[in-house]
């Protein structure tokens, strides 16, 4: 075990990505995240760990250093803000379509268009739904604190590699921009490239005593394309099984739930207990993985809830989910604010009584 | 003689470059696309770098190029090649690497990723293959597209007033500092075929050096885009083409 050190969400990403031995971070600059790049800048893992550091053109290109980097089995990481994510998404289809394993952090701000630099939700539809065209998902986290900025960087290769597949984390600007308390964990080393030939066979590795090695998002056969396709949804029946993440707040003798993630549940967590101190007993839930999202734990909570309630930094969009694994069966309701602005927990147990009266 | 007593290794003149697969190349007669990958793929067996090369297909009819050359490749986005290219390279800096792209790919929605790539001297190869069209989705105008000349998008021919002027990209990346090598080339006869192969190694042997980019352009002709059959279609590139994009070295440091 490390130190434990005051840093701010965006600065933990970028210990996590050195610490947890990636070999690439491709970004270009945007706010409320820039200080991700700046801090490797500051750090110059190139001379310590060997991790490549860039600043791109555009976030077109960011992206695509990504693939370029992930082709060769390489730990590929880029990270941006809702403006920037828009200019991903070509790119994250063709990662997803081509089977890459990369982590890719989104820090919502207000959006759309330009926006706000303050925080937002409201990337949730783009980034859980896919984003890019065509039929995918990826891996999405949600981190809570700073600590999760920082662990998330980690699990998130270790998903990405598991899944093959493109993991977001999405978190918001109010998590990266605060400072915490960080736990620092043993550094992993990079993957040398004997490890790298034996964990992904596939790779650009140099074409040596064994068939070419192709990466490639295209197939003109619809029968190829069909099996593709069912590939990629038999990973996520998989990670739907296998890793689906969340928290539990005070939700043992709840009758009425919160479903909150990112800053929201924080602040979410103390709208609950200043329900409780008037008697209301309130939990929340905390999804951790958005995809897969934990539609079985919300079934199990159903039966002993009166009402549900989704508490968001948009119009309401985890909601939509949140209704599907309630499937009728109690009321769900929903609180947001939108552009930039946060709620504050009394306003949001106001929320959930005009609800719940 | 009988035919098999000709066929002899002693009486070889000419073989089928090792590094070239058996599958049946998808580009129309007559297109430059499959000289010039008979061509790389000689330089890498030549210089015995098969087991280091890796190759960047673009979007565009070499988006197969895959399926032609032994070696390990990576298909990138439309225009994105360089950007796979970057980190590629960065990432594995004991490869060569090169991108291979056409004129709507490098020159038209990928402008940004290969003005920077130059610019920033990754250390990779550029082959650009100019046949100033869009040869995949059937003969649309490119950047590239001359003046007057009739495409699916130019059915009267390219105006400036209407369309903009044919972009001399070459010229350009030759302007940028990080490129160390900028040359245009074709490959329309035994003499230019040689000479192409000449750059195109010498390009190979510049990534290892951190000289910075080697860009090769390669004028080329399209004959289902240009619809003039392939003897024809070299004569109009030579009388056409050559003219607005002439052939020589631009840049050699
Ligand atoms: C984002 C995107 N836009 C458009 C296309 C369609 N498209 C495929 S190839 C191509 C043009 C290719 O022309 P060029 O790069 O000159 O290659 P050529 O086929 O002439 O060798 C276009 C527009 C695409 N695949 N992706
Ligand atoms: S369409 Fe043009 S560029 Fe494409 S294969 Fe045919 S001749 Fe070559
Ligand atoms: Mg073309």
């Amino acid at each position: 075990m490390g130190d434990k050190v005051l840093m701010k969400g965006n600065e933990a990403l970028a210990y996590g990505a050195i610490d947890c031995g990636a070999d690439g971070y491709f970004g270009y600059p945007i706010t409320p995240q820039s200080e991700v790049m700046e801090t490797l800048m500051k750090e110059m893992p190139w001379e310590t760990t060997g991790m490549v550091v860039l600043q791109a053109e555009s976030e077109t290109a960011s992206i695509n250093m990504v693939y370029g980097g992930a082709c060769t089995g390489k730990k590929c990481m880029t990270s941006t803000s809702s403006p920037g994510i828009s200019l991903m998404c070509e790119g994250l289809s063709y990662l997803a379509g081509a089977e890459l394993p990369c982590v890719v952090v989104d820090v919502v701000r207000g959006g759309p268009g330009l926006g706000t630099i303050q925080p937002g939700q409201g990337d949730y539809f783009q980034m859980v739904k896919g984003g890019g065209h065509g039929d995918y998902h990826t891996v999405v986290l949600s981190p809570a604190s700073v600590q999760d900025m920082y662990d998330f960087v980690g699990l998130g290769f270790k998903l990405a590699f598991k899944y093959l597949t493109p993991c977001i984390i999405l978190g918001d600007g109010v998590i990266g921009q605060m400072m915490e308390k960080v736990q620092l964990r043993d550094k992993t080393p990079r993957w040398t490239e004997e490890e790298i030939k034996k964990i992904s066979p596939w790779a650009c590795t140099g074409k040596k005593g064994r068939k070419r090695n192709v990466i490639t998002s295209l197939a003109l056969d619809p029968s190829v394309m069909e099996e593709t396709n069912l590939r990629l949804q038999a990973r996520y029946r998989k990670m739907e099984k296998e890793d689906v993440m969340f928290e539990n707040y005070k939700t043992e003798d709840a009758d009425y739930l919160f479903v909150a993630y990112g800053c929201m549940s924080r602040i979410g967590e103390t709208a609950v207990d200043m329900a409780r101190e008037k008697g209301i007993k309130v939990g929340l839930l905390r999804p951790i993985t958005l995809f897969p999202f934990p539609t079985a734990e919300i079934d199990r909570l159903v039966p002993q809830l009166k009402s549900i309630m989704s508490i968001e930094l948009s119009s309401g969009q985890m909601v939509e989910d949140v209704r599907l694994a309630v499937n009728g069966r109690v009321p769900v309701g929903f609180y947001g604010r939108m552009g930039g602005s946060v709620p504050s927990p009394e306003e949001i147990l106001n929320a959930l009584m005009n609800f719940i009266k | 003689m009988d035919v098999k007593d000709i066929i002899k290794p002693e009486n070889m003149v000419y073989g089928k470059t090792k590094l070239l697969t058996d599958n049946i190349l998808h580009y129309c007669p007559g297109c430059s696309h499959g000289v010039v990958h008979k061509l790389i793929a000689e330089v890498i067996d030549e210089m015995g770098i098969q087991d280091k090369t890796i190759g960047i297909s673009p979007v565009g009819c070499a988006v197969f190029a895959y399926n032609y050359i032994d070696i390990d490749w990576e298909e990138a986005a439309h225009g994105r090649a360089p950007a796979l290219a970057t980190a590629t390279k960065r990432l594995n800096p004991d490869k060569y690497v090169f991108t291979y792209q056409g004129d709507g790919d490098l020159a038209s929605i990928g402008t940004a990723e290969i003005m920077h790539a130059c610019n920033r001297g990754e250390n990779i190869v550029v082959i650009f293959i100019n046949n100033a069209i869009y040869g995949m989705t059937g003969g649309q105008m490119a950047p590239t597209t001359l003046l007057g000349m009739k495409t699916a998008t130019t059915p009267y021919g390219r105006r400036a007033d209407l369309n903009g002027y044919p972009l001399k990209i070459t010229e350009l990346i030759a302007q940028l500092e990080g490129t160390c090598y900028v040359t245009r080339q074709s490959v329309e006869t035994a003499p230019a075929v040689r000479k192409a192969k000449k750059a195109i190694r010498k390009a190979f042997e510049n990534s290892m050096m951190k000289k910075g980019t080697s860009f090769v352009e390669i004028v080329s002709t399209c004959n289902s885009g240009w619809k003039i059959p392939p003897v024809k279609a070299n004569k109009w590139m030579e009388e056409n083409m050559f003219p607005f994009y002439p052939l020589g070295d631009m840049k050699d440091r």
